[in-house]
């Protein structure tokens, strides 16, 4: 089973208190790779906020052609970090990890949001397609204020790797999944956490109706539902989908990958509405099994469960730091100092939901629609 | 032996007589073990068999020496007709009442029936389906991804299910009228939303009354008030062409039928003007265009059929040929007439029910679908494959007429997908479904190629009524109002043997049976709170033209 760390904290913290939480998640063989989502970015990121960052993996070949495409498109170069990695058994580094800062294209800077979103996803889709044959250019994110970092091989040693003890890099918001890999080839564009347009999450399980929610997704004609290379990455789109596309509220994601049946939906003051969004959204319900994890935009995160639940969850911490982790012990690692009490297993119906800031969780059910 | 009385056997010329070995079906009996109650002969729907007289001679010598005594005794014989009109349709309603198991109908591989059934120039007509007993695309479809070690399965008999699909169109979710207000989703008051109905996956396909005879019809729509009401599976059924009881239309079980109009327009006379009576509306209206089992034929009922209460009914003589029109005679542009009848039908109801084409399955499937995508009025589209039973039609029509459903459906389902429309438009597939009786696994196989639900007409019948018509063309009598069973007669002495509430047990039985089954197939493939539409990825077949045409694996 894939392990899941998230962190969210009103504090900036470093990516190793994730990779810690997932060592002791940790059961059985697991090499098949760590992804990183990080957002709200402190060190040295920390006053470039509204700029976008390029997340992707070079080869010596694919740098120049890389620069010299955000040149041509008029992209112009503000800050770059590169981890200092180090020779770890087992990791085949390669060679330029970056994470790029930079400024818009001159036409761009003052156009509406939107229009950004759509040329830094254009972007982004472009360098992968040019670096996707001979994996010279790997991108993960291009988006402001955060940072994707993905790479194959054990969670810990990759930490060691990258040198993230002791890399100025630092986030609010940190989501972290060690990859067992299972059901499919070892690929870097595999590895979780997945993110478009401010909308990461991750996923562990198997998504059974991956087949008909890609063939979905695909047709709503959204350039960035491309990809597919792990079953999870529908969770991401089906979130992008629900919330920026449709303009939903994050709740009705839950309402719309595990619905209600008709009977239920009656106890619900928004059931008419339900019973629509149900039968037009059918085909993006999951059956699990799956703990999915993920943020919004806006900084909220979130923890929901397949309708069986049938993957363990858990989330727990302070007002100013909670963790949402795949298992109880995860919790321990990243917040051992706190009320166990407190913590919440959200069951079939629940969706747990953290605001920005982290100062309180949430549990929405979904038979009332009420926290 | 010779015969009681001379005349054509005693001819040595019987050259234009056919043999009992042209014959599909050769009746076996056994003189020792009959006892000469003349049963089989009573009750044999073709006259196949007769009574028969003829003499024996014997040579007995019952002393020390030869002393051959001749005997002549006049003996009762079973004797089969060489008669193509009396040909045997191995039906085996002998073997059923015979005391003492001395005869039975055999199956003759070797038979030339069809060149001869067409005396006086009158061409081979029939019930009954497709005589191919090959294994169909569908039957051939096996379930390979199955969920155990990457994640377990889910427990068939623990774990909830929901087996329910969509009947009406669906609208995307960019054009719901819907507004947030505050965290929570409402209505925009004043605006339409096509009706959409839920209902069980499995839909108990177009049989008309007048087809069907009372007790069946009656046994079916009990089944279907009892599966709603007490079982909590809202399985719905279709008419046929030919209308409904005028009860039925007033009563608040009209919910659970779906209305047939089709080319003749038969019973519509008697529907439109019950409609200010109504206190429920029709669950659908299903508007025919073509049928899988005769694609280019309209509907036939033959006029022994044609009795005192399908008359009424259909607003018709008694006694007369029923034949609708091979198309609409209203149709000339699926782009005008098409769509002008669902919206008459629509608005008939006050847009308040689904209204939805079935054509018969075809190369030109496609382009009614993509005419259909851009008609926001059409609820569905139903394909009838190639397998599809009719009760009464040209044999010819039936064995070489019409597409296999798989591959329709699949490029249909496909070509939805191409335009991201795949869950707006329901996909009704139809025509073999259960035809070697694995009811369950053709219906999931059928979903997983991309249909949202799966009709059923001659399964139902065997199931449920123990019609015995196959695909080596036994019996399929049904057009002559001879059924044996009283299943497609309007005939009391032969419906009289039906009995109404053992076919309604039968196909409670049906249903619940098929649904644990659809829980086996489901719940190792990690599906359950949705059907698993498109989930092309669990099906695979051991042929690999099969498995590229429907975009499926291949496996060996």
């Amino acid at each position: 089973m894939c392990r899941l760390a998230a962190i969210t904290s009103d504090k900036y913290f470093s990516p190793m208190d994730n990779v810690l939480a997932l060592e002791t998640m940790k059961e059985g063989h697991d090499g098949s790779g760590m992804g990183l989502a990080m957002k709200d970015l402190g060190g040295e990121f920390k006053g470039m906020k509204d700029l976008p960052v390029l997340s992707c993996i070079c080869s010596k070949d694919g740098y120049p052609t890389l620069t010299e495409y955000m040149q041509k498109k008029g992209f112009v170069e503000r800050h770059t970090w590169a981890p200092k990695t180090r020779p770890v058994a087992g990791i085949q580094g390669r060679d330029y990890y970056l994470a790029k800062v930079y400024e818009y294209p001159e036409q761009y800077r003052d156009r509406e949001q939107s229009v950004k979103d759509d040329l830094l996803l254009r972007t982004r889709l472009e360098l992968k397609r040019m670096g996707q044959a001979d994996e010279s250019i790997v991108v993960f994110s291009f988006y402001p204020d955060v940072i994707m970092l993905k790479e194959v091989g054990d969670p810990l040693a990759l930490g060691e790797f990258f040198g993230l003890d002791k890399a100025n890099i630092k986030a609010k918001i940190i989501l972290a999944q060690g990859r067992q890999n299972t059901n499919y080839a070892i690929n870097l564009y595999a590895c979780h956490p997945f993110f478009l347009q401010g909308y990461g999450s991750m996923t562990n399980g198997e998504n059974t109706a991956f087949v008909p929610i890609r063939e979905y997704l695909t047709g709503r004609a959204h350039p960035g539902y491309t990809g597919y290379n792990s079953d999870s990455e529908v969770f991401t789109h089906i979130l992008h989908y629900v919330v920026r596309q449709l303009g939903f509220p994050l709740t009705y994601f839950k309402d719309t990958i595990t619905p209600l049946t008709l009977e239920e939906m009656a106890g619900r003051p928004d059931g008419d509405a339900l019973r629509l969004i149900k039968s037009s959204l059918r085909m993006l319900t999951i059956d699990g099994p799956n703990c999915n994890i993920g943020f919004l935009p806006d900084g909220t995160t979130f923890m929901v469960q397949d309708a069986k639940k049938l993957r363990p969850g858990a989330v727990g911490g302070v007002p100013g730091r909670y963790a949402l982790m795949s298992e109880e012990c995860g919790v321990d690692a990243a917040v051992p100092r706190r009320d166990k009490d407190t913590d919440v297993f959200p069951m079939k119906y629940d969706m747990v939901i953290i605001p920005p800031g982290a100062k309180e969780i949430k549990v929405w059910n979904q038979l009332r629609a009420a926290s | 032996m010779e015969p009681a009385q001379s005349g054509l056997m005693n001819e040595t010329d019987q050259n234009h007589q056919l043999t009992l070995k042209d014959f599909p079906y050769i009746v076996n009996w056994n003189d020792s073990r009959c006892k000469r109650c003349g049963r089989c002969t009573a009750v044999c729907p073709v006259r196949a068999i007769s009574p028969g007289v003829v003499v024996r001679t014997q040579v007995t010598s019952e002393g020390a020496t030869p002393e051959p005594v001749k005997q002549r005794s006049v003996v009762q014989v079973v004797k089969q007709s060489n008669e193509i009109d009396q040909y045997c349709v191995g039906c085996a309603t002998c073997s059923l009442v015979c005391p003492n198991d001395a005869i039975e109908p055999q199956f003759n591989p070797n038979h030339r029936f069809l060149l001869f059934k067409n005396k006086g120039g009158d061409s081979y007509k029939r019930g009954g389906r497709r005589n191919d007993p090959s294994l169909s695309t569908i039957e051939q479809l096996k379930f390979t991804r199955i969920s155990m070690l990457t994640d377990p399965a889910l427990d068939a008999g623990r774990h909830e299910f929901r087996i329910r699909t969509y009947l009406g169109r669906v609208l995307p979710p960019e054009d719901l009228p819907v507004k947030v207000t505050g965290d929570t989703l409402g209505l925009i008051p004043n605006t339409f939303i096509p009706p959409v109905r839920e209902i069980y996956p499995i839909m108990i396909g177009s049989m008309s009354v007048g087809a069907l005879s009372p007790p069946m019809w009656e046994g079916l729509a009990m089944a279907v008030a009892y599966l709603n009401e007490e079982m909590g599976m809202p399985v719905a059924m279709a008419t046929g062409e030919g209308g409904v009881p005028p009860r039925l239309l007033r009563s608040r079980y009209l919910k659970y039928f779906i209305l047939q109009i089709a080319s003749g327009y038969f019973g519509w006379d008697e529907i439109v003007h019950s409609l200010p009576h109504m206190v429920e509306d029709p669950l659908a209206i299903e508007i025919k265009y073509g049928q899988g089992a005769k694609p280019g034929d309209g509907g036939l009922l033959m006029a022994y059929k044609v009795l005192k209460l399908i008359a009424e009914i259909r607003g018709v003589p008694m006694g007369v040929d029923l034949a609708s029109p091979p198309t609409h005679q209203t149709k000339y542009s699926i782009e005008e007439a098409v769509a002008k009848m669902i919206q008459s039908m629509s608005m008939a109801w006050g847009f308040r029910v689904p209204v939805f084409p079935k054509i018969s399955g075809s190369n030109t499937a496609k382009s009614v679908l993509n005419n259909l995508a851009r008609n926001p009025y059409a609820a569905a589209l139903s394909i009838d494959g190639e397998d599809g039973g009719t009760g009464a039609a040209f044999n010819v029509s039936m064995d070489k007429m019409g597409h296999p459903i798989a591959s329709n459906l699949r490029e249909c389902y496909l070509d939805l997908v191409s335009q991201g429309k795949q869950n707006e438009l329901p996909l009704i597939a139809s025509g073999g479904v259960g035809k070697r009786g694995n009811l369950a696994a053709n219906a999931a196989a059928l979903f997983m190629l991309g249909a949202s639900a799966v009709s059923i007409g001659k399964y139902i019948m065997q199931a449920a009524a123990d019609c015995l018509g196959d695909e080596y063309n036994r019996c399929n009598l049904c057009n002559t109002g001879r059924c044996p069973r009283g299943i497609t007669t309007q005939d009391p002495k032969l419906y009289r043997r039906l009995d109404s509430d053992r076919v309604a047990e039968r196909i409670v039985d049906v249903f619940v049976s098929a649904d644990t089954e659809l829980r086996k197939i489901f719940a190792p493939m990690g599906r359950s709170t949705e059907l698993p539409i498109g989930m092309s990825d669990g099906l695979s077949v051991a042929d690999k033209a099969i498995a590229e045409r429907l975009k499926i694996n291949y496996v060996c």
